[in-house]
């Protein structure tokens, strides 16, 4: 095994462990922290990769990674939790326990998901598919846990780092200019949602999400 | 290839003057004139691929075959009524307290992005696009869902981002899948997400990464279809945001949508040669048929209703989608055609009742044919035309879709009609005592635009009795490509 291998395999590694943490993490700050890390690993990892296999736009791909999501989109989040007046907010969250080792089965099934393809790439990548689908599916999991609404989208963030990562473990990355328009739907979504956060602060007073649950299937 | 460029820059300038002018007194105008130079625009494009066929542009970026030109036809025409028909409905919303300037500004200059991006996504010959401009028809929509600013339109809109986001996600995970197993037969770089180039490779393309890729790009474009059981977003969003956005929402995205499920369609059924991808779409769409359809007869307000109703119907596409065959097909788009103008006529109509009333409750809607017998009698012809009745277009597909049904899926046939008779006495008995009996409207300030409702349910009235041979030709032309 090389050492850019190596390296990658940490960074996977690196990153599964971040997911859990968010999975478990209460404190929305330490969450927006955790989210730049991520941003940080992923980026250092298009880098280790784009520079293994000689893909040079990889180094594009690192930088436009860095910068929005290890930098903007962090700050972004930070302005608006101050903002918003709920920097120090916790979460009270049920079941920790639980939650983890839902996720540890969900790590699982993702290796077993990923097994057909792993099979077929050829990247130097490829073993790190499986912990790309986990973050997804973690990240998944924190979604559907928490009752915050700001705390739902940097899972939602974190859902879109997994892709990420999965695109560059079975392809290298997308095309670039793919990749600059996913990263300015991401951009113009985090501004909206920072528009709408005021919005549903103003009509519920706050933003837990359990006031949202008046829109029934049936009205009766 | 410059009219490519007027059909995206029209509603692309539109915005970005809207954005600025957006609140001033003549704004509906401008959104109307934008909206039809882009027809005009479209028409043009329309008339150079029937008489010259399929054209690729700017260096293979766009496509435009016989398939998306249709839609893209039907999206700039629909997008233009719905324009003529939202300054009147606006101003009423203004005059009535329940919009600000500001707020008009904001919708005015969505309103143009959110048809630049379906014309885009319908254009683009690049799947990775074709995702950009789906996420970005969603993103540009979320804050008009909740124009209105009520805990229940926050709701709605949190509810449609969320979900629609987290679907969306899911079809760049199968985006992604499909680049992956591209990248081996046409290497790294743009081309391989290029549609063209992968239509002709895609005998050779991997089966067992694409029969996952198709999982996840269903799953993922199906919800914004509102195929159950990932609809959740659907009734809120149409139900709380502006009528208009419901008639565009539903005669538009979801077509769009269901566009993007068809063309990787095409790709899937070459690279497995069984049809697994269309017993899938079979599956989704009778499913959608029938929980809609039971859904339906359960409601108490309008614009929920015929939202249901919407599923409803693309449920039904999906499954004709998912049947294939050249008469299948035909049948499909000719639904896609006539639902799309049947329904946003519909909730023309329903949109100007509602501020009549004052209510979107059913209970409360009286006697529309009394106070505005073309309100009324709009929504009855329109309600009349959606449950399929002849001679509109609606039964001629709901007709086809059901004789194909019966030689080629005949366990499929009871389901459906149990369905479709279901949604029948569900939406009649409704509107019957919605358009008839005592009335409770007041006069609106601003008399409403109603041209729209007869020039779509006149369209649909036609192509029930008579489809133009150059129409035809073309549907045939598209259910060839599509298989």
């Amino acid at each position: 095994m090389t050492l850019a291998t190596q390296l990658i395999n940490v960074m996977a590694a690196l990153l599964l462990l971040i997911a859990f943490a968010m999975l478990s993490q209460r404190r929305i700050l330490s969450l927006i922290y955790l989210y730049a890390w991520q941003g940080v690993v992923l980026s250092a990892n298009s880098v280790v990769v784009g520079y293994s296999t000689g893909q040079t736009h990889l180094y594009y791909s690192a930088l436009l990674t860095f910068v929005l999501k290890a930098i903007l989109l962090p700050w972004i989040l930070h302005r608006l939790i101050i903002r918003l007046n709920i920097r120090w907010d916790v979460e009270t969250l049920i079941n920790i326990p639980t939650t983890m080792f839902a996720g540890i089965v969900l790590v699982v099934f993702a290796f077993n998901l990923a097994l057909p393809i792993t099979q077929l790439a050829g990247t130097i990548t490829r073993s790190t598919l499986g912990i790309a689908i986990a973050v997804v599916l973690l990240s998944f999991l924190m979604m559907i846990t928490r009752r915050k609404a700001v705390p739902q989208v940097i899972g939602f963030l974190a859902l879109e780092n997994g892709l990420f990562f999965a695109a560059t473990s079975t392809t290298y990355g997308m095309p670039l200019a793919i990749e600059l328009g996913i990263a300015l739907d991401v951009l113009v979504g985090v501004l909206i949602l920072g528009i709408f956060f005021f919005q549903v602060r103003d009509a519920f007073d706050s933003l837990d999400l359990r006031h949202m649950e008046k829109l029934k299937e049936t009205d009766e | 290839m410059s009219e490519i460029l007027f059909v995206l820059g029209m509603p692309l300038a539109g915005a970005l003057v809207l954005g600025v002018a957006g609140g001033r007194a003549h704004a509906a105008l401008l959104n109307s004139f934008f909206s039809l130079a882009c027809l005009v625009a479209a028409a043009f494009l329309t008339i150079r691929v029937v008489d010259e066929g399929p054209i690729l542009a700017m260096e293979e970026l766009f496509f435009v075959d016989s398939f998306n030109v249709f839609l893209v036809a039907l999206t700039a025409l629909v997008a233009f009524t719905t324009a003529l028909f939202s300054r009147p409905y606006m101003m009423n919303e203004l005059a009535h307290g329940k919009l600000t300037p500001r707020m008009l500004q904001l919708y005015h200059a969505m309103y143009q992005l959110f048809i630049f991006t379906m014309l885009l996504a319908l254009l683009s010959n690049n799947m990775g696009v074709l995702w950009v401009a789906m996420e970005a028809a969603t993103l540009s929509t979320v804050l008009l869902v909740s124009l209105y600013r009520t805990p229940a339109s926050i709701e709605a809109a949190w509810k449609y981002f969320i979900l629609c986001g987290v679907g969306i996600a899911q079809a760049l995970f199968g985006t992604i899948l499909l680049y992956f197993a591209a990248e081996k037969l046409l290497g790294s770089g743009g081309t391989a997400l290029l549609w063209t180039h992968l239509n002709a490779v895609k005998g050779e393309l991997e089966p067992t990464v694409l029969s996952l890729a198709f999982v996840f790009l269903l799953v993922g474009y199906g919800t914004k279809v509102g195929l159950v059981p990932l609809h959740n977003w659907l009734p809120d969003a149409h139900a709380e945001g502006p009528t208009p956005m419901s008639a565009v929402l539903s005669g538009l995205l979801l077509n769009v949508a269901l566009y993007a499920v068809v063309r990787c369609k095409v790709l899937v059924d070459g690279a497995l040669a069984s049809n697994y991808a269309g017993e899938l779409m079979m599956g989704f769409g009778l499913l959608s048929v029938v929980v809609a359809a039971f859904f339906l007869s359960r409601q108490r307000d309008v614009k929920r209703m015929f939202a249901y109703s919407s599923i409803e119907h693309m449920g039904l596409m999906t499954f004709a989608f998912g049947m294939g065959g050249a008469v299948a097909t035909f049948a499909g788009l000719l639904h896609m055609t006539v639902h799309s103008l049947t329904k946003s006529a519909i909730f023309f109509t329903v949109g100007h009742a509602a501020q009549k009333t004052g209510t979107q409750t059913m209970d409360e809607i009286r006697g529309l044919v009394t106070t505005n017998p073309t309100i009324g009698w709009g929504l009855m012809l329109g309600s009349l035309a959606i449950l399929g009745m002849p001679p509109f277009g609606v039964f001629a597909s709901e007709f086809l879709i059901l004789t194909t049904a019966m030689r080629e899926q005949p366990w499929a046939t009871p389901i459906l009609l149990l369905a479709l008779g279901v949604a029948f006495a569900a939406i009649f008995s409704r509107v019957q005592s919605m358009v008839f009996g005592e009335t409770t409207a007041t006069r609106l300030p601003h008399p409403p635009a109603l041209l729209p409702v007869f020039v779509h349910l006149a369209i649909v009235l036609m192509l029930g009795l008579y489809i133009p041979p150059y129409l035809a030709d073309w549907y045939r032309q598209a259910a060839r490509l599509i298989g």
